[in-house]
């Protein structure tokens, strides 16, 4: 048992050892270290100030990934390299994402700049040279009320174009080194019976020790759990995060199978999701920030039992199976039977979720639409998944439509379904009658998402949408963004 | 960190972007950038427009005669003005060395306040128990209206908002009291456990609740010209119509934030991120009851202001030094962003109601409109707002007879603001939406019935009895828009793939902008500096303006640069404080550096003056031999280093510390009246837009932008150019995506960023095409420069007309009813009517 978290900071081992297990790393940094380049916008990991980069050992690679300090428990970097953006200039030079963000004029009240020269960092770290889409994909996450963004995106152009000036690459293998002497099996456990950050190792000691603490507070990602820290200022004596738990996190495909272990992180999620479908890997492109992709995990969408949460509808809509396990006893479940109502699920004291198994696609048709006001780093008003086993006929044998934002909880639209079995797909009859068939489904509500109104028409113009779709092979007339053949063809 | 000190260690290659890189367009023209969506050259070549070269202001104007200006302020020695340094923080910015308030080293035993908010939003306070509150662990203080020892009163004129609550609640979320903690966790959890008795009432939420009600914050007020009933009836055509303009979060990056350090004798520093450092040490003092003397206000820089700082910003300086006072101890008081958003003012939103009458080429023959204006709790800003609407209410548009007028109705939400535009925006929106109902009614393009509205000669001058002198200006600027982004071309390729298209549908529209610059409260047109040379040659920079990101100070340094023809890096930006120049307006109106820019080049020049005077006395040269530049000054065939020049003035006991002041000219406005002319000048702009929707969600994706501004001769062209992209994308953000959606009991719903959605980076088109327009501005401003600020934010109107065009393009049956924010479903319920 180990009494301290450690990391890496500034080419030193940090143990604490002593800290309040709620504690932020963002508070760590700006309050105890006293490093205050690093901002806090907003508190709840939407605005991006407070993005600093991670580097942990992947396989015996070193992997940068940028997380929101403001709702990261400081118990969450054991293990890690804490790079903040004090440490990027090197003997009085500039790292290149910064150079180009002052060469472009990048800022301008500059509060928002630490955060997005941390973004355009893990960009940089990751040696590859993205496209447009690629540039802003990993810019979603951090918000600028200044500029309009255009300079940022040119300087992360120029950055990437610096690879030769690169001043952290002497670096690599010493950090790499200094990581893997970090590595040990050990279970953590900061603090005592009554509060405690605690972080197994194991599978059966993450089981043991959510048996005897129940009442303790199961931590993956913190992408959501940050918040009641941040803004419910809920206390959470007892926290057990699942982290460092051997095996949680694995990935495994068989053949028309996936599984996503529970603490298998978004982007590693839409790594294998994105695979089966082009439509999954743009609902996971556009889930979250890739902040929050690094941090959030497939277990902890699930498991917080969101009604917006875009996972569950679409793995819902393939066919899922979700894996809860309890002390020593193991249940499985179909996804959709464990969201019982509003955030209530069936999930018994000390009992966690494992992981989920995905029926692939394999010659289904898939398609997935997340509807929001804005079209990244939003949560959706209503975001509609489909998978359609199809005869050679053209009829529908099998329908799986699935919705978030449509009820309490991601629900199936059994009733639609229903009148499109059996039904030819580009039947315009049975789709009308399907898209009615949504009200006995759903009754929506009205938030400041959207109204219900707007749901019910959208839930059943997405409905019509994913039909045409189908029908006519193609999607050029009847999207706005990702198309299924451009992003095809980019693979 | 050594690089957070001084400017010495880390530069950015002043090849790039220095004062001797030569201009990449040449004379007299302007470059256009495009982004091209792939890796981009390295080579920084998008400073656009380096060496415009305008003709020449016309003759007869005296541009030399302000104190201190040599005759010939634009000749081809400038080395600093019109050039596109970086911002002088750009460095410290990426670095994280830049400070901000929360940045500021807390002194030894500082507390922290948290803020106990009202759960109700409109009620009588019949009791406050704080029991739980003072023991909770942590809390040294707890503080209410009956501890304000002076006024308990943040408004900046009105007298009708207190800092804490006290007999009545006006708001959800107004302040009620304050604890004082050892630990801002602490403070913040301690406010929670407050007990409330509140006699609640049934809240005032919206316009019609108001005009229900008929509570209001101000009088009604209107102006205008002419019969505009009889014009109405004498029109060839009518139309009328209801549009609701909704408000605006500022959303700045860096939250409300103020540090109050208590000194001797009842002194009180208080680091503030404000916009205006003089009122906040005004009303400091008046909540403390003791004379403004014995507070100094300072500010370095803000996390963005936008506007949400001019007021707004006062009321946690007060709060953070009643707690300073009481305790005596530092204390600090930042906002969680939620409570910042729940708390603060935000864009008025309005509902105008319109009449219009025109002939067949949609000529206004006459118009009348009422600006329905939501200002909220308290008038705060709310006259200069609305004012300011109806200032704007004719855009770039002659209105031959027109009545316009305006109601300032009290609700019970947050009292709204100031917000770049300052009211300008809602006014302006209005009239373009009148525009394309008047193309839609004629079956004309929307362009050409903007064109022929416009202000020009013989017709020329505003309602409010203002002529537009230059209206060539704007007619020339969207001829040349309208050419270079193939306007008519594209129209047609539009109307081609609409008839093509069930589906995803396209609209395009080009919208002008004219806006007035100065404060329409005259009084508030006056700018102070204040410059002092050391022995050294190190030049002490300080003027009246805040640095809110806009690029301010790093303008004003150029122009000191340039009177003294240093390099930039002697010249020692510092941070605005109450103590070294005195009595400021608000960093606001646009008007920065026009103001602060004028005052610093008189500071500066009498200084100079001093200079040029004793080394005609000690080396016997005439005034017209003498040059200072590159750090030298040259006098006959002889030059001395600017610093040794200093050092034997000082030598000789020549006065090396100057202030400058300077007021605007020209301006006067009788309010009652309803005449005068309330601006120095006009700005112009304008934006071509192009959208497409998916009629079956109303999502929709900006697909290309064009954009001509004109700055006139921009001080600085990469700063002008980020204020402009910046502002439009802002302006587009409160049209499209930016919606405040408050509950039936008058909460804000949308009070955090996951909830309240400000554009990211992939909402701005790949193809956003910005020029900088050549041309002077006719008025001698410094270097003939025009204010930036506030302008651009409303080329976003173009965004918002375009996507009216598309779902016009989806009806098929004329143009249907579209609110802003344009959300995804407004836009759906434009196309289908009733969802």
């Amino acid at each position: 048992m180990r009494r301290a978290i450690r990391f890496l900071r500034r080419n030193e081992t940090v143990e604490a050892r002593n800290f309040e297990p709620r504690t932020t790393l963002l508070d760590w940094l700006r309050l105890t270290e006293r490093s205050t380049g690093t901002k806090e916008g907003c508190g709840e990991g939407d605005c991006g100030a407070c993005t600093v980069v991670l580097r942990r050992l992947v396989d015996g690679r070193l992997v940068s990934n940028p997380v929101n300090a403001c709702i990261l428990l400081l118990g969450q970097v054991d293990g890690a390299e804490v790079l903040t953006v004090e440490d990027l200039a090197a003997d009085g030079r500039l790292h290149p994402v910064q150079q180009a963000m002052v060469e472009r004029h990048g800022s301008q009240c500059g509060f928002c700049t630490p955060g997005i020269v941390m973004s355009l960092l893990a960009l940089y770290e990751t040696g590859e040279t993205p496209d447009r889409q690629g540039v802003t994909d990993a810019l979603a996450g951090n918000l600028c009320r200044c500029t309009g963004y255009r300079p940022i995106v040119e300087a992360a152009f120029d950055a990437l174009g610096r690879i030769e000036a690169d001043p952290f690459a002497q670096r690599r293998l010493e950090v790499a080194e200094a990581l893997a002497a970090l590595r040990d099996e050990a279970d953590v456990l900061v603090g005592d019976e009554r509060s405690f950050f605690a972080a197994p190792a194991s599978m059966e000691a993450l089981a043991r020790l959510y048996l005897d603490h129940p009442d303790a507070t199961l931590v993956a990602g913190a992408t959501d759990v940050g918040l009641w820290v941040t803004k419910a200022l809920t206390d959470l004596p007892k926290i057990i995060w699942l982290g460092r738990v051997a095996g949680l996190d694995a990935v495994m495909e068989e053949e028309a199978t996936l599984t996503l272990g529970a603490t298998a992180t978004l982007v590693r999620a839409r790594e294998a999701l994105g695979a089966l479908d082009p439509d999954l890997d743009e609902l996971m492109r556009r889930f979250g920030s890739q902040q929050v992709r690094a941090s959030g995990t497939v277990g902890g969408n699930i498991a917080n039992g969101s009604p917006i949460g875009d996972l569950a509808p679409a793995l819902i809509a393939l066919g899922a199976t979700l894996h809860l396990r309890r002390g020593d006893a193991s249940r499985r479940l179909p996804l959709e039977g464990f969201f019982l109502d509003y955030r209530k699920q069936d999930r018994q004291p000390g009992e966690f979720v494992t992981g989920v198994t995905v029926r692939k696609p394999a010659g289904r048709q898939v398609r997935a639409f997340k509807v929001t006001k804005r079209f990244d780093e939003d949560i959706s008003a209503v975001m509609g998944a489909f998978c359609f086993d199809m005869a050679d006929d053209g009829t529908v044998r099998e329908a799986r439509i699935a919705y978030g934002g449509m009820a309490g909880i991601p629900k199936r639209a059994r009733a639609a379904e229903a009148v499109l079995t059996g039904a030819a797909i580009d039947d315009r009859a049975a789709a009308e009658r399907a898209v009615a068939a949504l009200d006995t489904d759903f009754a929506p509500l009205t938030d400041h998402r959207a109204s219900a109104a707007y749901r019910r028409r959208v839930a059943g113009n997405l409905l019509m949408k994913a039909l045409m779709e189908i029908a006519t092979g193609d999607d050029a007339a009847t999207r706005l963004i990702a198309h299924r053949e451009v992003r095809h063809a980019a693979e | 960190m050594r690089q957070n000190e001084g400017s010495g260690d880390l530069r950015v290659p002043g090849s790039r972007l220095g004062a001797s890189d030569p201009s990449p367009s040449g004379e007299g023209g302007s470059r256009r950038r495009r982004e091209t969506g792939g890796a981009l050259p390295a080579a920084v070549a998008q400073a656009p427009s380096v060496g415009l070269r305008p003709p020449p202001p016309p003759a007869g104007e005296d541009h030399a005669a302000l104190s201190g200006m040599n005759g010939a302020p634009d000749g081809p020695a400038l080395r600093h003005v019109h050039r596109p340094l970086p911002h002088d923080s750009g460095i410290r910015h990426v670095a994280g060395a830049a400070l901000y308030i929360d940045d500021i080293r807390e002194p030894d035993g500082t507390l922290h306040v948290a803020l106990g908010l009202s759960p109700a939003a409109r009620g009588r306070l019949a009791g406050l128990d704080l029991a739980a509150v003072r023991a909770a662990p942590g809390v040294v203080a707890v503080l209410t209206a009956a501890d304000v020892p002076g006024r308990n009163d943040i408004s900046p004129a009105n007298a009708d908002e207190p800092v804490f609550a006290e007999g009545e609640v006006l708001f959800h979320g107004q302040p009620v009291f304050a604890v004082v903690a050892t630990t801002r966790d602490a403070a913040r959890r301690a406010a929670r456990l407050a007990a409330f008795d509140i006699a609640e009432e049934a809240p005032s939420l919206t316009v019609e609740d108001a005009l229900a009600r008929g509570e209001t914050v101000l009088p009604d007020y209107a102006f205008g010209r002419g019969d505009v009933e009889a014009a109405l009836a004498g029109a060839t055509h009518r139309l009328e119509g209801v549009l609701r303009i909704g408000g605006q979060e500022h959303f700045y990056l860096e939250g409300q934030a103020a540090l109050a350090v208590p000194g001797e004798g009842g002194d009180m520093l208080v680091h503030s991120s404000t916009q205006h450092p003089s009122e906040v040490q005004h009303i400091v003092a008046r909540a403390l009851a003791i004379p403004d003397a014995f507070v100094t206000c300072e500010v370095r820089r803000m996390g963005g202001g936008f506007g949400g700082k001019e007021t707004q910003a006062t009321q946690w300086a007060v709060i953070a030094a009643l707690a300073a006072r009481a305790t005596g101890r530092p204390c600090k008081l930042r906002l969680d962003r939620d409570d910042d958003m729940a708390v603060t003012g935000k864009r008025h939103d309005m509902r105008a109601d319109w009449r219009v009458g025109f002939d067949d080429d949609g000529r206004i023959a006459a118009y009348d409109v009422m600006f329905n204006a939501r200002c909220g709790c308290s008038a705060d800003l709310s006259q200069g707002v609305v004012d300011r609407t109806m200032f704007h209410a004719d855009n770039a548009y002659f209105l031959p007879a027109a009545r316009i007028a305006t109601r300032r109705l009290k609700t019970n939400t947050v009292s709204n603001t100031a917000f770049r535009g300052f009211g300008g925006p809602q006014g302006m929106l209005a009239a373009e939406r009148a525009m394309d109902e008047i193309a839609a009614r004629l079956g004309r393009d929307p362009l050409d019935v903007r064109k022929a509205n416009f202000y020009a000669p013989g017709r020329d001058e505003t309602p409010y009895g203002q002529s537009v002198e230059d209206t060539d200006v704007l007619a020339a600027l969207v001829e040349q828009l309208e050419a270079d982004c193939d306007y008519r071309a594209r129209r047609e390729a539009i109307a081609a793939f609409n008839a093509r298209s069930p589906v995803l549908k396209k609209g395009l529209a080009l919208t002008p902008v004219k806006f007035g610059i100065s404060f329409t409260l005259t009084h508030l047109n006056q700018a102070g500096a204040l410059v002092h040379v050391y022995q050294d040659g190190s030049i002490h920079l300080n003027h009246g303006g805040t640095e809110m990101g806009q690029g301010l100070f790093i303008k004003v340094a150029q122009v000191v640069a340039e009177e003294f023809g240093v390099g930039i890096e002697r010249v020692r930006i510092t941070a605005t404080t109450t103590a070294k120049v005195p009595n400021t307006s608000p960093t606001a109106a646009s008007s920065g550096s026009d103001l602060n820019g004028m005052a610093a080049r008189i500071a500066a020049g009498t200084i100079r003056q001093r200079l040029v005077d004793f080394l005609c006395e000690t080396f016997d040269v005439a005034e017209g031999e003498i040059e200072f530049r590159d750090d030298r000054v040259f006098f006959g065939n002889e030059s001395l280093a600017f610093a040794e020049l200093v050092k034997k003035a000082y030598q000789a006991r020549v006065q090396l510390s100057a202030t400058g002041f300077y007021r605007t000219p020209k301006i006067h406005w009788d309010r009652a009246a309803g005449r005068g002319q309330p601006f120095f000048y006009f700005a112009y702009g304008a934006a071509c837009a192009e959208v497409t929707i998916d009629t079956m969600t109303g999502e929709y994706r900006l697909d290309r932008v064009d954009i001509l501004h004109d700055v006139g001769r921009s001080l600085n062209p990469a700063i002008d150019i980020g204020q402009i992209e910046g502002g439009f994308v802002q302006g587009m953000g409160w049209l499209t995506t930016e919606e405040l959606v408050f509950d039936a009991k008058g909460r804000l719903a949308t009070h955090a960023p996951s909830t309240y959605k400000i554009p990211v980076a992939s909402d701005v088109p790949a193809d956003f095409r910005v020029t900088l327009f050549p041309s002077a501005n006719r008025q001698a401003t410094i270097y003939r420069s025009k204010a930036v600020g506030e302008p651009p934010l409303m080329l976003a109107n173009s965004v918002f007309c375009a996507i009216s065009d598309a779902v016009r393009a989806a009806r098929g049956d004329g143009l249907a009813p579209l609110d802003a924010p344009a959300t995804p479903e407004a836009v759906l319920r434009a196309i289908v009517g009733a969802l």
